[in-house]
């Protein structure tokens, strides 16, 4: 066994400089790397780009980083909910690069996978394709889009292991897998941390393989952007 | 003329038994309140679920499983989660049978707009375009005209796009409507609505062929 485990969030987030550029999971404020978030945060690493599918709310998840003007660019598919973020993009201050939900995933696992890039129809014919080499197959047409490229990539699963395999839950995988190996570093964050041999090995979703640093993630908030809830007497 | 409830109702129709049905937010997500119990569909939600239930319980809200709109949800037997990538396989690769979503501008031609207002509202695509740029079958649920009065179905698009000749049927609060090759075609009127009022809130090319039935809902 090889062992990924380190003791915490400090030393794993050991080498973040500066102009970074990061891939965090998560799908709104579910599944997103809390700990590893709130270590940048204080650590105040500067000049970030961060290839996340949503930019958190204004005083949660990577709406944090935004309020310490921690982040240079960012890289998302859905930016609302966030008044910070809107102020910052719209002053100029913040440079955003909107990308379709399928294409980001495709260019994290493409990275991950070891793909230069690939043929997408989302987006021909929209400004999203602007600049892009585009081409036709069987009739219909596609844009090129590149993996990407990035320093760190912080995810959140469920369980993981001391040789770095992880079990994700419900809808908090989003985007965590695909970014596992898409970087130079991954960073897996759990909420439990089990002795290797413990997990199942049919029952994981990540090989430790696409882990280099894993650790138990101190306090998850798991907050709750949209709580929707019927009565017993609807049922 | 429908409210936002009749639309949902009316397309609940299009959902045939055996489908799998990815529902945008807005008016799409009502439908699920209105498709016949004695078939069988699945709901996706690009997140990463298939198998979609109602909303929980209080008291029973899981901060991990929530839909594309960020609500918390339940699912249902012979549910599954899956990442995002996964999830826009199934979307690209064809195998999610039916989208319907919004839109703020559709055109004649089947071009749709649905994700920014320059200068005023750059909240993102999300996954709008992946969708529209693969589904087979696209049905729109919309407003007929805007807040101003103006009309929502356009012989050219003044937004920017979401996707190019991809709207296949649309639903309003009056009328059904087809994108053919020569401009919308007019299936339906909704209840008390007549040709001529949808003429007059139809800014793109109209076809009208001989009688139009009234919604049945």
């Amino acid at each position: 066994m090889i062992n990924k485990k380190v003791s915490n969030v400090a030393n794993a987030l050991e080498g973040v400089k500066n102009g970074m550029t990061f891939m965090l999971g998560g799908f709104g404020l579910c599944g997103i790397p809390e700990n590893a978030i709130a270590e940048l945060v204080r650590l105040g690493i500067k000049d970030i780009t961060c290839i996340s599918n949503n930019a958190g709310v204004d005083d949660f998840g990577l709406g944090l980083l935004l309020q310490g003007r921690q982040i240079k660019k960012m890289i998302s598919s859905y930016v609302g909910e966030n008044d910070e973020f809107e102020r910052q993009m719209l002053s100029g201050e913040l440079e955003v690069e909107l990308t379709p939900q399928g294409t980001l995933a495709e260019k994290c696992r493409a990275a991950q996978g070891g793909f230069p890039a690939f043929y997408t129809p989302a987006g021909y014919g929209t400004e999203v394709a602007h600049g892009k080499e585009t081409r036709e197959f069987n009739g219909k047409m596609y844009v090129l889009e590149h993996a990407y490229k990035a320093d760190f990539s912080f995810v959140k699963a469920w369980k993981g292991d001391e040789a770095g395999n992880l079990i994700f839950k419900g809808t908090a995988r989003n985007f965590n897998p695909c970014m596992c190996g898409a970087a130079t570093i991954t960073v897996a964050e759990v909420e439990e941390l089990h002795p290797a041999g413990s997990l199942d090995p049919n029952e994981i979703h990540i090989p430790g393989i696409f882990v280099q640093r894993i650790f138990k993630g101190e306090h998850y908030e798991k907050r709750i952007e949209q709580r929707t809830v019927r009565t017993k007497n609807h049922a | 003329m429908l409210d936002k409830n009749g639309i949902a109702k009316r397309i609940a129709k299009e959902v045939q038994d055996g489908f799998y049905v990815n529902l945008g937010i807005g008016i799409p997500t009502l439908v699920a309140n209105f498709v016949r119990e004695d078939i069988n569909v699945e709901f996706q939600s690009e997140n990463g679920v298939l198998g979609m239930g109602p909303f929980p319980f209080e008291g029973e809200e899981d901060a991990d499983i929530i839909n594309a709109g960020k609500q918390t949800i339940t699912t249902l037997p012979g549910a599954s989660f899956f990442d995002s990538a996964t999830s826009f396989a199934m979307i690209r690769g064809k195998h999610v049978d039916l989208t319907i979503l919004g839109a703020m501008e559709v055109a004649d031609n089947g071009d749709i707009a649905n994700w920014k207002i320059p200068g005023k509202m750059v909240k993102g695509m999300g996954g709008a375009m992946d969708l529209v740029a693969s589904a087979e079958n696209i049905i729109v649920a919309m407003m007929h005209t805007n807040r101003a009065g103006e009309s929502k179905l356009l012989k050219q698009c003044s937004l920017p796009l979401t996707g190019v000749g991809c709207v296949k049927k649309i639903v309003t609060n009056l009328a059904v409507l087809e994108v053919g090759p020569k401009g919308f075609v007019l299936l339906e009127r909704a209840p008390g609505v007549s040709v001529e009022e949808i003429q007059k809130a139809t800014q793109g090319r109209l076809i009208v062929k001989g009688t139009v039935p009234e919604m049945v809902i």
